[in-house]
Formats: C-alpha cells, structure tokens, sequence
C-alpha cells in the first residue's frame, strides 16, 4: 500500500511539474506590456525607450484630433488617423502628464490606421500623436488647455 | 454582464468599431481621501481585438487612459464578421466580448 501512495504522490508531483511552464508562459504574455516604457517620466527618454531613436518627423498626413479646450481633464477625447500606407504602430504621448506615453496602438494588415479613445490629462499639455510606417516615425502635435486637472483626487 | 459594450459597422469594406469598456483605470498615483492610502494602481494593460480569428489590432493602455475606456478604431472587413475584444488589466482580470458586425 505504501508503494502504491508514493506512486500516486510523485504522479502528482510530475504533473505539477509539467503544469508549471504554462504558468511561466501565461506571465510571460504579461510582460508584452512594456512597463519601462510606460513609466519613463521624460517625453524624449519615452519617444526614444518605444522606438530605440528620436528621429521624429513632423507630418501633415497624420492627423490628430483633439480639443483646443478641454474643460475636463479626467476625459480628454482624442482621434488619431493618417493617410500613409503600412502603418505598423500609433502612439500617443502627453508631454506634460507624470508618464508621457499614454497608449499605443499595434495594427495588423487588417485594420485602418483610424484610432480614437479618451485620456487623462494633469494639466495643460502638448499632445503628441506619432505614426510609424515603414522605419520612420511621423508626429502630429497640439497643445490642449486643461483648466480641471485629471489626475488630483 | 460583461464589462465590454461593443458596436460595429461596416461601410464600403471598412468595420468601424466602438467599445466602451467598464474598469476604473486607478494610477496608482490617487490618495483615498478619508484614510489618507494610497489607492492600489488598476489600469486595463492590453486589449486585444480579431474579426473571424485573425488578429485585427492589440493596444497597450497605461493609466492615462480615462476611467470606463472608450475605443474606437476601424479595420477592412465585411458584414457578419465575428468580431472578438478582449482585455486584460494590471491584476490579472479579464474579459472577452464577441459579436457579429452589423
């Protein structure tokens, strides 16, 4: 009886064993998320921690749409869309918020390079909209007035 | 109920897709004003998006991204797709949502 036990316990054992890889990759999905970049505190440390450069170039074909005014900071709206073909990623950055990149945007060949969704905003800011296509980096800025911050309580 | 409302339509090849999402994208950075504690950081990390099984758009979120998250964005499909949103947050949580564009 005891043999049989100690068999059962090492089956046990064997398939913890093999379960726990499938714990180690479902973190590792996680880590996608690129947290460094995220909590850069320096707009031209952020630009060059996502693209690994900060040759940006300053473009009519993207299109950023953002209010002049936003009267609320905790919902700023804001449209990022571009004209250029292959568009691999947009990227938007508030240069005046505690961590400047606020989303980015990764699209397959499927989708339109048309975004939109709403941020918070502490203060009044410059915001940036940066498109990549092929291997250079196109950015559409405009500054929106925040007269209610929304990051304070 | 799921936390995801979605709304998709499509216009001469092209799906335009709205979704508002239910979460309170905390930064971490907010003081409860009672107990004077920090308020845990909870933010949406990654949302994921694909029409009939192909991936269509993913998108990181830091905790910039407004409280209840709206998204939009547009991809060339057709009428009937399955399309399929799913998020995941800074605590684990997650949520799918699927359906057929209209």
């Amino acid at each position: 009886m005891k043999r049989r036990n100690f068999m059962k316990n090492s089956m046990l054992f064997a398939a913890a064993l093999t379960a726990l890889p499938a714990v180690l990759y479902t973190k590792q999905t996680y880590a996608a998320w690129p947290k460094k970049s995220f909590d850069i505190k320096d707009l031209t440390d952020s630009v060059k921690s996502v693209y690994g450069h900060n040759n940006l170039e300053e473009s009519s074909k993207v299109k950023l749409k953002a209010p002049s005014i936003a009267e609320n900071g905790a919902i700023v709206p804001i449209n990022v869309s571009t004209t250029l073909e292959d568009v691999d990623s947009i990227m938007i950055f508030v240069e005046n918020n505690p961590q400047p990149l606020s989303s980015g945007y990764q699209l397959t060949k499927l989708a339109e390079p048309s975004i939109g969704t709403r941020l918070k905003m502490g203060k009044t800011s410059n915001v940036m909209a940066a498109v990549k296509s092929g291997d250079k980096i196109y950015t559409s800025t405009q500054e929106v007035k925040v007269t209610i911050g929304g990051c304070g309580g | 109920m799921s936390t995801i409302k979605m709304r998709s339509k499509e216009s001469n090849g092209v799906v335009t897709v709205k979704a508002l999402i239910k979460h309170p994208m905390e930064t971490g950075a907010r003081k409860n004003k009672k107990t004077g504690d920090m308020i845990p950081a909870h933010f949406i990390q990654e949302v994921h998006s694909k029409a009939n099984g192909k991936d269509v758009i993913t998108i990181h979120w830091g905790p910039a991204v407004s409280k209840n998250p709206y998204l939009t964005f547009k991809y060339k499909g057709a009428k009937g797709d399955a399309l399929e949103i799913s998020w995941v947050d800074n605590q684990g949580n997650r949520d799918t949502k699927t359906g057929k564009v209209k």
